[in-house]
């Protein structure tokens, strides 16, 4: 993350003691030896563009890929996201933007106005961040050709004068100057610096992994971005709930409900079928928590392709199956009591395990029995009919709320209609609730909505003859499942992975340079100097050049002193630096 | 009740019994730190003022001015390595530290420190009995993550003072909130011993949750240090323009180490967190592809954790841009930490999202940290 300006001016209002001219001295002294230590832009002073269409252009153009801009739109980034976190999404639960809008009547319009239940998916969200990419881009690609052009060539010769650099050392060798710079370039190279002589002395330079990871994780993003992109436009997502005992096969009618990404084709739906054997749910029975799920695991048999090999496998809730591309998940579960209808002659017109919708932790479900055809009433005329129903699976007495989530003490309420449930009109209505519409209560004796409490094998008998409905001693359990198929998902790995190795390169790895100049003195003793120089101020530079200095002293030991003391630091007082 | 469950209850109660003596400890060393802090301020060294104010001496003390490096002195058969300030920076020594080169200050800093281990390792005590009363790791709810996150935070900070760094000055700022970090825990975050829930039994807890909670047990020290970066450096601002702060904000900010060691510190930390922080939200992409069946849905932690990275990104972005690097970037550091604690304490309690495994009857505060 390192766009960073070697050569810009320090230190503007940092004490009257320094003008900034004398930093910039500084800097120019280090001439081309500092330059490119990094490949980041140079800042520029905004400067009024020449007219013209081109001039405008290349001046937006400046700026997008400008280190303030983008900073401005990551920090735009971040703002814009926040509402999202705030306002229900469309995306993320459509029911609750719903509730939103039926208690916000004045506020919603205005927020579907400005895409505020859409945030992630909302042009100026997206303006955003293809703006910041697009920025990211007219800066990387530039950056990367110059590092290119960097690994090609070779670290810059020695500035004249080593003395200005931030770490620097000298000394006076008796050995002769072209053995100093052999055994400087052979030292540097041993700690695999790149390493090459120029004129009177050795230059060397390392961390080039700092740039490559930065390059490396700025390319990352991108890849990202793209891999969710493309995801994101070939997903389909499908939910399907199956009771035990019941299948499912991968194909778009089977489903409850379905949702696809705009590039998304039928046809690349995984071929494969399952069946739900078995559904195992436990719960903590005592304690603050009593209630609280622990184990949630969905038995299924399953055969990839049309006519694949059987197999057994369990579903956990952070253990998906795997069939090719897609994802089978466990998302809900309820339970299914088993209830038979008959007519008043008591043959049986329905009987099956209906799913319920659970409505709270512990399980009070609620849903519906509808018996489309096959029954007749008592006066032998064909009619539908529609059944309420509510189910605990732990029934407390009193409340009309389940206890526990567990079958302890289930109990079925039930509510009878009769007449015309609506479903031959074409409009599609949800199979766990009743159209009233059409449809007239069976009254009790005091003239009310007939309704009983059943146990398991208690049965309602429906006045007049009109037949039963009966809990028959058996509750199946139903589990939901989400199939998901989301292509790109690995190279979103591979680019999230890379990102991260890219990020920690150039966090942790400095990039610095090393000279070494071994020049004869006018007293025929060979004055050896090294300087290092890193990108930023850091403690590891001096002391590195202190080691390889001890190592190139071992090799070329000190000469006695000549009368020079001006080459001699002065200590600053006060100061410590460690 | 079976013998195994009355070993995890008596695993509970110790867990709870070694947080309480750990406040304790830390009370009493918090009082250590404010001792030293009371008797540092007889130190009458104003070192910093020394070197800022126009006109004393050493005010004159240009950029070229070389600084004998240890590395040159400490082998005496090895050439001196000389260091040169970089151009344009403020050469301002550190502070002495709370004890302000007092000894009786010092002394109680010690003291301080001694009870700082102390209370760490009873701490660390009560995350390890929580962690084996459930048989798991104790990153289960916001209580568990309130201690865990206090006794990283410590931890972090004995390290650093083990590794010989300049940390000693962050002590009393750091046990002031990791009492107030406990007291929320034991007071309104408290949720007895406890297993899982189903969608929370994967490994990815180890992996995701951890990193969670070291991102932002250090981040929270950098952010600290940020604090009294601006601190700091206003006051050394005021003492170059010549102006002259106030008793106290002398006495204290005097001895604190100088505003670039301040803003150095606090971004070495930023900035080694980062990629961690990055890796927390990578796994826990990873883990939502395997629990939800995707790895990104805008889940309002998810958002806020992606808003948490950018907001980091930006301040180490705006660190090296001019006009933006110094005090602004600062500000950046804090907005990002501020991101991050939202994260924790706003979206677990103001926002529901699927983050949220609210614990039945127990409502919005029991849901899991992260």
């Amino acid at each position: 993350m390192s766009k960073t300006t070697t050569s810009a001016p320090e230190g503007q209002e940092k004490g009257p003691e320094k003008g900034p001219e004398k930093g910039q001295d500084a800097d120019q002294d280090l001439g081309a030896a500092g330059s490119q230590l990094s490949t980041a832009p140079r800042e520029e002073a905004p400067n009024l563009p020449a007219l013209g269409v081109i001039g405008w252009i290349r001046w937006f153009w400046r700026q997008l890929t400008s280190m303030r801009v983008a900073l401005l739109l990551l920090l735009l980034l971040s703002l814009a996201a926040i509402p999202g976190s705030l306002i229900p999404q469309t995306g993320i639960d459509a029911t609750k933007v719903e509730d939103f809008r039926e208690q916000h009547t004045t506020l919603a319009p205005l927020y579907d106005k400005l895409g505020l239940f859409n945030v992630y998916s909302s042009v100026w969200f997206s303006a955003i961040y293809i703006l910041l990419f697009v920025s990211l881009i007219g800066c990387i690609v530039p950056r990367t050709w110059q590092f290119v052009g960097q690994l090609r060539g070779r670290p810059p010769a020695a500035p004249k004068r080593l003395t200005r650099l931030p770490a620097h050392t000298t000394w006076r060798t008796g050995a002769k100057p072209e053995e100093v710079r052999q055994a400087a370039l052979e030292i540097v190279k041993q700690r695999r610096f790149r390493a090459h002589v120029a004129g009177d002395a050795v230059a060397a330079e390392k961390g080039y992994l700092r740039e490559a990871g930065n390059l490396a994780f700025h390319i990352a993003l991108i890849v990202l971005l793209i891999a969710f992109g493309w995801g994101q436009l070939f997903k389909s997502e499908g939910n399907k709930l199956i009771v035990e005992g019941d299948g499912f096969a991968n194909i778009l009618s089977q489903y409850d409900d379905f949702k696809s990404g705009s590039l998304f084709h039928n046809d690349d739906l995984e071929p494969f079928s399952f069946d739900l054997e078995n559904f195992t749910g436990t719960y903590e029975t005592s304690g603050p928590n009593k209630g609280t799920p622990r184990v949630y695991q969905a038995e299924l048999t399953y055969s990839e392709g049309a006519y694949g090999k059987e197999r057994r496998t369990t579903v956990e809730v952070n253990e998906p199956l795997e069939v090719g591309d897609a994802k089978v998940y466990l998302v809900s579960h309820g339970y299914a009591p088993v209830v038979t209808v008959r007519d008043g002659k008591g043959e049986i017109v329905y009987q099956d395990a209906v799913p319920l919708l659970p409505l709270d932790g512990n399980v009070t479900s609620s849903g519906v029995v509808k018996v489309m055809d096959g029954y007749k009433n008592a006066k032998g005329k064909s009619e539908q009919l529609g059944f309420n129903l509510f189910f605990l699976p732990t029934y407390g007495g009193g409340t009309m709320l389940s206890q526990f989530p567990a079958l302890v003490n289930p109990m079925l309420a039930v509510s009878a209609y009769h007449g015309d449930l609506g479903v031959n009109s074409g409009i599609p209505q949800s199979v766990y609730q009743l159209d009233k519409k059409h449809l007239k209560e069976f009254k009790d004796d005091k003239g009310e909505l007939l309704k009983k409490q059943l146990k398991p094998g208690d049965t309602l008998t429906l006045p007049d003859g009109a037949g039963s409905i009966t809990f028959e001693r058996e509750v199946r359990e139903w589990a939901g499942f989400q199939v998901v198929q989301e292509p790109g998902g690995g190279w979103a790995l591979a680019g999230a992975v890379i990102a991260i190795l890219g990020l920690s390169g150039s966090l942790f790895i400095q990039r610095r340079r090393v000279w070494v100049r071994a020049t004869e003195g006018p007293d025929g003793v060979t004055v050896v100097e090294m300087a290092g120089l890193g990108r930023s101020e850091s403690a590891k530079v001096p002391e590195e050049l202190g080691e390889l200095a001890a190592i190139l002293y071992e090799k070329a030991p000190g000469a006695p002193d000549a009368d020079d003391p001006s080459e001699s630091p002065v200590p600053a007082e006060g100061s410590d630096h460690k | 009740m079976t013998l195994a469950a009355a070993t995890n209850e008596s695993l509970a109660n110790l867990s709870n019994t070694l947080i309480y003596s750990a406040m304790a400890v830390y009370t009493l060393a918090f009082f250590a730190y404010i001792a030293e802090w009371l008797f540092g301020s007889r130190s009458k060294v104003a070192r910093t003022a020394a070197a800022l104010t126009p006109g004393k001496a050493g005010a004159q003390a240009g950029p070229a001015v070389t600084v004998q490096k240890a590395g040159g002195t400490a082998v005496l058969e090895r050439p001196q390595v000389t260091v040169r300030a970089q151009a344009g920076a403020r050469d301002v020594p550190d502070g002495p530290g709370a004890h302000g080169g007092t000894e009786k200050g010092d002394l109680y800093g010690r003291i301080a420190i001694s009870l700082t281990v102390l209370a760490f390792l009873l701490e660390f005590g009560g995350v390890l009995a929580r962690a084996l009363s459930v048989e798991r790791a104790p990153w289960g709810n916001m209580y568990e993550f309130n201690i865990t996150f206090s006794t990283v935070a410590v931890g972090t900070y004995l390290v650093l003072l083990a590794l010989k760094k300049n940390v000693r000055w962050i002590g009393l700022f750091l046990i002031t909130t990791v009492l107030l970090d406990l007291g929320l825990a034991v007071t309104v975050l408290y949720t007895a011993s406890d297993q899982l829930v189903p969608a929370l039994h994967s490994y990815w807890l180890y992996i995701h949750v951890s990193t969670a909670i070291f991102c932002g047990a250090v981040f929270y020290l950098a952010a600290v240090s940020t604090v009294l970066y601006l601190f700091r450096d206003s006051y050394e601002n005021k003492l170059a323009r010549g102006g002259k702060p106030g008793r106290f904000a002398s006495s204290v900010l005097e001895r604190l180490p100088a505003a670039a060691s301040l803003d150095k510190f606090s971004y070495r930390i930023n900035a080694a967190a980062f990629p961690l922080w990055t890796f927390t939200i990578v796994a826990g992409a990873i883990w939502a592809g395997d629990a939800w069946g995707r790895y990104w849905g805008w889940d309002p932690k998810e958002v806020w954790s992606f808003i948490t990275w950018v907001a980091y990104a930006c301040y180490l972005h705006a660190r090296a841009t001019a006009g933006w690097k110094g005090r602004k970037a600062a500000y950046l550091a804090l907005a990002a930490f501020g991101c991050w604690l939202f994260n924790y304490y706003g979206v677990n309690i103001f926002v529901s999202g699927k983050h949220s495994y609210a614990d039945v009857g127990l409502g919005a505060l029991q849901a899991v940290g992260f």
